[in-house]
């Protein structure tokens, strides 16, 4: 009979540590990181440092240009503030984008769970309703629902939760269908546990990788849907500021004040570009194929 | 030691030479070396077998003759000789007119080397395409040859077919006629059989024995398993860690190795065991017969795939009226190769799948009718060993989670399971501090440990294991058989052990059924059954079995066997 002399070799947790790596090592997906937590800073602390309120109106200074006096971004038809606009306006605009990005996730994530994990008829009925809600036209359905409800804030963060789960559902359900016959949960059904223990604390946390890159990607989406509704006048209703609306009043004033434009526009560009380069990364790293290793 | 360094470089009757090859392992890596300081030659019309276990470096050996190394890590010193030509520092563009025309290699598993999407005859074409090789009629022609002449039936046929429509041993034969397609001098097979049935392998080890003899060609075979070195090497090179430790001819190597990792190699290869074992002769404590903990009736189960409805259904029958007895702390094995229903059969009986008729009575109750709700107060007393050591453990659960979480589920506080698992990890062999570890931080022999320890978490009455050492080395094989024997003794549990490898199952089972397309074609006591064989599918399956002239009590009869094959092959030659 041979000894057996098996120690537990530690190995260095090398994992977590290489995903963390191969993300910073994402120049794009970096840069990306930066700027949203620059964005995401001055948009809370930057309306109590600037010398404006950003419902103040001073009729005597509308259209100034930017770089005028301590108005850093010029001011609007009404004389207020650009610069207090346009973070007020960044608070809300981030806000329905996360909260959209979180509502569609976490409805998102449960449907495709139960239909990845159900069975056949489960999985039928829930994918053919995912269909069915991509086949609306988004924006579309995002208008009739805003033309229909009340838009405040929190409604639009429904309605776009409403047309944004679809993807992260598919995305899970393709997971967990090859996850649920891995032989980890098959131990599970030998042990015994049910099958909420089973969906929820054996599979789902082998499903986070892709669910984190389709979250963010969803924040990206959502804060463009939200421009997109604003801008056509159905979204956030002024005197409450959002990039979307903010564009949308100064359409008129393109020629002779461009500024109005381009300083919202600026802004969305950079919070969805860094949102999309961080998704990026993260697939990048969370993918073990792309490994050269 | 290097015997006959300087002289082997001129030699012209060495095909290949390695000499102090080193290939370095980027930082944060477990050693700092894939191996180092190699050196062996391949003789002209030789196959040369180079065994190890995993992780000691022969694939990244194979990878580096044949310039295939990952971007990420490099040969950084030693030289190796193709045909006279070094190719270390060589350019790409040379070195790939260099495979292919001179080294060729074919891979463990031909499902994923072969292109789904391309009829066989184009794959063997592009080959010799890509070497601007003959014309399209001709190469179609030399396609058709090539077919043949790996004993493909209806090449002509076979030619237009797409992989997905022939069986493993028919893939592989592809994969043998692509790499012989530009007449390579030198072949190098990387576990050309390791995912293959033991009849298939054995087909598949003769064909390559073949083909070298009538090309004259040299093999370079990378193997674990010393059953397949015994069959058919010439010489023989023992890589542990990266580094040779033995080398020399096949006869010396086998019967008299020098290096201490060679000799517990040999030792731990199972063989089939001539007596059965002591507990063959159960009684209860009062002398009397004991009785079965588990009867099985008239089990029937049955895939259907595609609907009945348009009429695309499928029916492949798994298990097809399969009835047998297991006494309690015996165990039976259960043999026969992929697609046979072994494992379809482990699957019912712990209702991971519902049987479609019959009758599965654990201690006289009838569980296969019984609801999942009703079941689950005997799922505890019904435990399974998984397969695949790196996929039975939710990687994001610690083991001690893994461990208590069935336990906790059945009402056991949340203390009680922690006491009781790490006193399980100490049976199984594993250190306490283990359970509070992640399951990539072990090897895959102590994964298995773990699954092990999972399944006894519950003292379950009855275990089934579906193939627990499959996915392992031999020598950690040897050393978790033994741990199951022991558990077996000291807790009396009864075992149902799954398995494709009739030399494991010899090892630990008081009894065997042989299973052949659902159905149990032969059930007896290990020794009959594989000494005296009455189904022609089992004799088959012992025929099969690599390496067994290994044996002293069986020599004689495996080298009749080995002698007949000679024969036919010469015949074959002839012909």
């Amino acid at each position: 009979m041979s000894t057996t002399d098996f120690t537990v070799t530690p190995l260095p947790r090398w994992w977590q540590n290489r995903v963390v790596r191969k993300f910073f090592g994402h120049r794009l997906a970096l840069l990306g990181l930066v700027m949203i937590a620059l964005l995401t800073l001055a948009c809370i602390f930057g309306p109590y440092l600037l010398p404006y309120d950003s419902l103040y109106i001073d009729l005597r200074a509308r259209f100034a240009p930017p770089l005028t006096g301590d108005h850093y971004f010029g001011t609007d038809p009404l004389g207020r503030d650009i610069a207090a606009r346009l973070l007020m306006a960044g608070r809300i605009s981030l806000l329905v984008g996360f909260f959209a990005m979180l509502l569609a996730t976490i409805l998102g994530t449960f449907i495709g769970v139960v239909a990845g994990y159900g069975g056949r008829v489960v999985n039928a009925v829930l994918m053919r309703l995912v269909d069915g809600f991509l086949s609306f036209p988004t924006i579309f359905m995002l208008l009739a629902l805003a033309v229909a409800l009340q838009p405040s804030p929190i409604m639009i963060t429904i309605i776009i939760a409403l047309t944004g789960w679809m993807e992260v559902a598919r995305i899970v359900e393709a997971e967990v269908r090859s996850l649920r016959e891995r032989e980890f949960v098959l131990a599970g059904r030998m042990l015994g546990l049910s099958q909420a223990h089973i969906m929820i604390r054996e599979i789902l946390p082998n499903c986070m990788g892709p669910i984190i890159v389709a979250a963010t990607l969803t924040v990206a989406r959502a804060i463009l849907l939200e421009a997109y509704i604003s801008f056509l006048g159905f979204g956030i209703q002024p005197p409450l500021p959002s990039w979307g609306n903010m564009l949308n009043g100064a359409q008129q004033y393109l020629g002779s004040a461009p500024w109005l434009a381009i300083i919202p526009g600026a802004a969305i560009t950079i919070a969805v570009t860094s949102f999309n380069f961080i998704g990026d990364g993260l697939r990048d790293a969370l993918d073990v194929r792309n490994d050269n290793f | 030691m290097v015997g006959g360094q300087s002289a082997s470089l001129s030699d012209t009757s060495v095909a290949l030479s390695v000499r102090g090859l080193t290939v370095t392992l980027p930082d944060g890596m477990e050693r700092s070396h894939a191996i180092e300081d190699v050196s062996f030659d391949l003789h002209r019309g030789q196959i040369l077998c180079v065994i190890g276990e995993s992780g000691s470096g022969k694939s990244v050996t194979a990878s580096t003759v044949m310039g295939l190394l990952p971007r990420a890590i490099q040969a950084t010193a030693g030289s190796i000789t193709l045909e006279g030509r070094e190719i270390i520092g060589m350019g790409r563009e040379e070195l790939r007119d260099l495979r292919g025309r001179v080294v060729s290699m074919i891979f463990q598993d031909p499902l994923s080397a072969l292109n789904p999407l391309m009829t066989v005859g184009a794959q063997i074409d592009e080959a010799m395409a890509a070497h601007d090789e003959g014309t399209p009629q001709s190469r179609r022609q030399r396609a058709i040859e090539l077919l043949t002449e790996v004993g493909l039936p209806d090449p002509a046929l076979m030619y237009h077919q797409y992989p997905f429509r022939l069986s493993g041993g028919q893939r592989q034969r592809v994969m043998i006629a692509m790499a012989l397609a530009l007449e390579p001098t030198i072949l190098i097979a990387d576990e050309p059989t390791t995912a293959l049935d033991v009849t298939t392998q054995a087909q598949i080890l003769e064909l390559i024995r073949d083909i070298q003899r009538r090309k004259g060609m040299s093999v370079m075979f990378i193997t674990h398993d010393f059953g397949v070195v015994a069959e058919i090497a010439d010489s023989v090179v023992v890589m542990e860690k990266g580094h040779v430790v033995e080398r020399g001819s096949a006869a010396q190597v086998l019967n008299a190795p020098e290096h201490p990792y060679t000799k517990r190699l040999i030792a731990a290869v199972p063989h089939l065991r001539q007596d059965d074992r002591e507990r063959a002769a159960h009684t209860d404590a009062s002398g009397a017969p004991a009785k079965p903990l588990l009867k099985v009736r008239n089990l029937v189960k049955t895939y259907r795939s595609g609907s009945a409805f348009f009429r695309t259904q499928r029916i492949v029958p798994a298990v097809q009226d399969v009835s047998f007895d297991v006494l309690p702390g015996r165990t039976l094995g259960v043999v026969g190769e992929s697609g046979s229903g072994k494992s379809s059969l482990g699957r019912l009986l712990i209702r991971l799948m519902e049987a479609d008729s019959g009758q599965i009575l654990f201690r006289d109750q009838d569980i296969a009718g019984l609801t999942e709700p009703a079941f689950r107060s005997l799922r505890p007393k019904i435990q399974m060993i998984f397969q695949d050591p790196f996929a039975s453990l939710n990687p994001r659960n610690t083991i001690g989670r893994s461990l208590t979480v069935g336990p906790i589920a059945h009402g056991v506080p949340a203390a009680k399971a922690r006491e009781d698992a790490k006193a399980l990890l100490d049976l199984v062999g594993l250190d306490a501090r283990a359970y509070g570890r992640y399951p990539h931080e072990f090897s895959g022999g102590q994964r298995q440990r773990v699954g092990i320890a999972r399944a006894l978490m519950f003292k379950p009455e009855l275990l089934v294991a579906d193939e627990a050492v499959s996915a392992l080395d031999v020598s950690i094989q040897a050393q978790i058989l033994e741990l199951l024997d022991r558990i077996q003794r000291e807790t009396g549990v009864a075992m149902i052990f799954i398995t494709h490898d009739l030399r494991v199952a010899s090892q630990i089972c008081d009894e065997i059924a042989v299973m052949q397309k659902g159905r149990i074609v032969e059930f007896g006591r290990p020794s009959r059954i594989f000494f005296s064989p009455e189904a022609d599918y089992t004799r088959e399956l012992v025929s099969a079995i690599p390496g067994e002239q290994l044996d002293d009590k069986t020599a004689a009869a495996a080298t009749g066997g080995r002698q007949s094959t000679q024969q036919t092959l010469q015949q074959g030659t002839q012909t």
